[in-house]
């Protein structure tokens, strides 16, 4: 079964190394937006530091849903989805590593890229980890909740709309949690009660998304 | 082995088959014809348990596939219209994940004689990208020689774009996995010439068979 996992990670992480182009989108989409707010409101630090968190948050938001269509698509359009269907594996513990590798080359470069946009905002040195934290906590959440909306949307006409609709009011909690850290260390609270929320819910994340995304699958692909 | 009872498919509104059922033992060959949109793949898929018969059921030694669900998928190689390679990962490459998310896992030297069996001798590592589609198909199809230890293969038209030698190749494999005491369940358009001792055949034309 482990063999099954591993197999399944390596070849989406494999079909990624070849296909750099999808990886790279999701990557620049994220720092032209982040890059579009400086420029738009304008270079008043004080207000650039009140808008960081929140930007690069919705921004790192909307990059993981770009990049959700990804997630079955080409394995449904192919025929490899009937094979994981068919597997002697469960289908939840293979979408849990088709989202692991999904999120490793869509949502990891994010986490790692956000410190170098926050400087644009003037967001203090300390405020970093926070915030880099925050994202390693959160993006994963945002794939596994996105992962449902995707294997619900399979073959459907016009899905990547109707994908938007059905996942972003799910993505609310994590974004006010989320952005919620940085503004809260910022303010003196501290922003440890917020992170271990956002733990909490990668925790409960992890261990329902998948099945739930395997049962809408199954009904996509009939 | 695998048993159908009173099998009822509907398509949109549309009654495909009715009241159909069959017995499928160790050591059978069982092949389903009609014309086109009469309901064969629908009927794989049903077998398979990728689509819920309307009525009825498929019983796996005696258990209903739909509570068996991975134990019975375990006993199972499907290969379907759609090939379920990558263009992106070499023949090779391909096989080995295919193999392996069927639960018969091959090592490398395994996967490379499979496709020299297949007649893709030279082309293992080359992308999919760059194969025709008959060698795309090969590539699925190379899937059955590492499966012999697989007692039931549901093969969706498995002759389709192979040419001549291919076509041989793939029903030595398959008269080879019904003498070995396996069963196959496929479908074809072709005059197939495939031995094996009991050799059964469902004509949905004709309704239930």
């Amino acid at each position: 079964m482990l063999a099954v996992l591993r197999c399944v990670i390596r070849r989406d992480l494999l079909l990624a190394a070849r296909r750099r182009s999808d990886v790279l989108t999701v990557l620049l989409f994220f720092v032209i937006v982040v890059s579009l707010f400086p420029l738009g409101a304008g270079p008043e630090p004080a207000l650039l530091r009140t808008i960081a968190p929140g930007v690069i948050w919705v921004a790192a938001l909307l990059a993981s849903m770009l990049a959700l269509n990804r997630l079955f698509a080409q394995d449904h359009a192919d025929g490899t989805l009937e094979q994981m269907l068919l597997s002697a594996t469960p289908l939840g513990l293979i979408v849990a590593a088709k989202v692991l590798a999904h999120w490793l080359v869509s949502g990891l470069p994010l986490v790692l890229m956000a410190p170098v946009l926050a400087l644009q905002f003037d967001l203090p040195l300390p405020y970093f980890g926070v915030l880099v934290l925050s994202l390693a906590l959160g993006t994963p959440v945002l794939s596994l909740i996105g992962a449902i909306g995707a294997a619900l949307t399979l073959g459907v006409r016009g899905g990547g709309a109707l994908l938007a609709l059905l996942v972003l009011p799910l993505y609310v909690p994590v974004l006010i949690i989320g952005a919620g850290a940085v503004e809260a260390m910022a303010s003196g609270l501290g922003a440890q009660a917020y992170l271990l929320l956002l733990a909490a819910f990668l925790v409960v994340a992890a261990a329902f998304a998948p099945w739930v995304a395997a049962v809408a699958l199954r009904i996509s692909v009939e | 082995m695998l048993e159908a009872v009173d099998l009822r498919c509907e398509r949109g509104a549309r009654t495909l088959f009715r009241g159909l059922g069959f017995r499928l033992r160790g050591g059978e060959l069982l092949r389903v014809t009609g014309a086109n949109g009469t309901g064969k793949t629908s009927l794989l898929r049903i077998v398979c348990g990728l689509l819920a018969p309307a009525q009825g059921e498929v019983r796996w030694h005696g258990g209903d596939i739909r509570v068996l669900r991975e134990e019975f998928w375990g006993r199972l190689v499907y290969i379907g219209h759609a090939n379920a390679i990558k263009d992106d990962l070499t023949a090779a490459e391909n096989l080995a994940v295919s193999c392996t998310l069927g639960g018969s896992s091959a090592d490398d030297a395994q996967v490379r004689a499979a496709l020299r069996q297949l007649g893709l001798a030279g082309c293992e590592d080359l992308p999919v990208r760059a194969l025709s589609q008959g060698q795309r198909r090969r590539v699925a199809l190379a899937r059955l020689v590492p499966s012999g230890a697989v007692p039931l293969w549901v093969l969706d038209e498995p002759f389709t774009a192979l040419d001549a030698a291919a076509v041989d190749v793939v029903q030595q494999l398959i008269s080879g996995h019904v003498a070995g005491g396996g069963a196959v369940f496929y479908t074809t358009h072709l005059e197939a010439s495939i031995a094996a001792a009991v050799s059964l055949c469902i004509d949905l034309d004709r309704g239930a068979g």
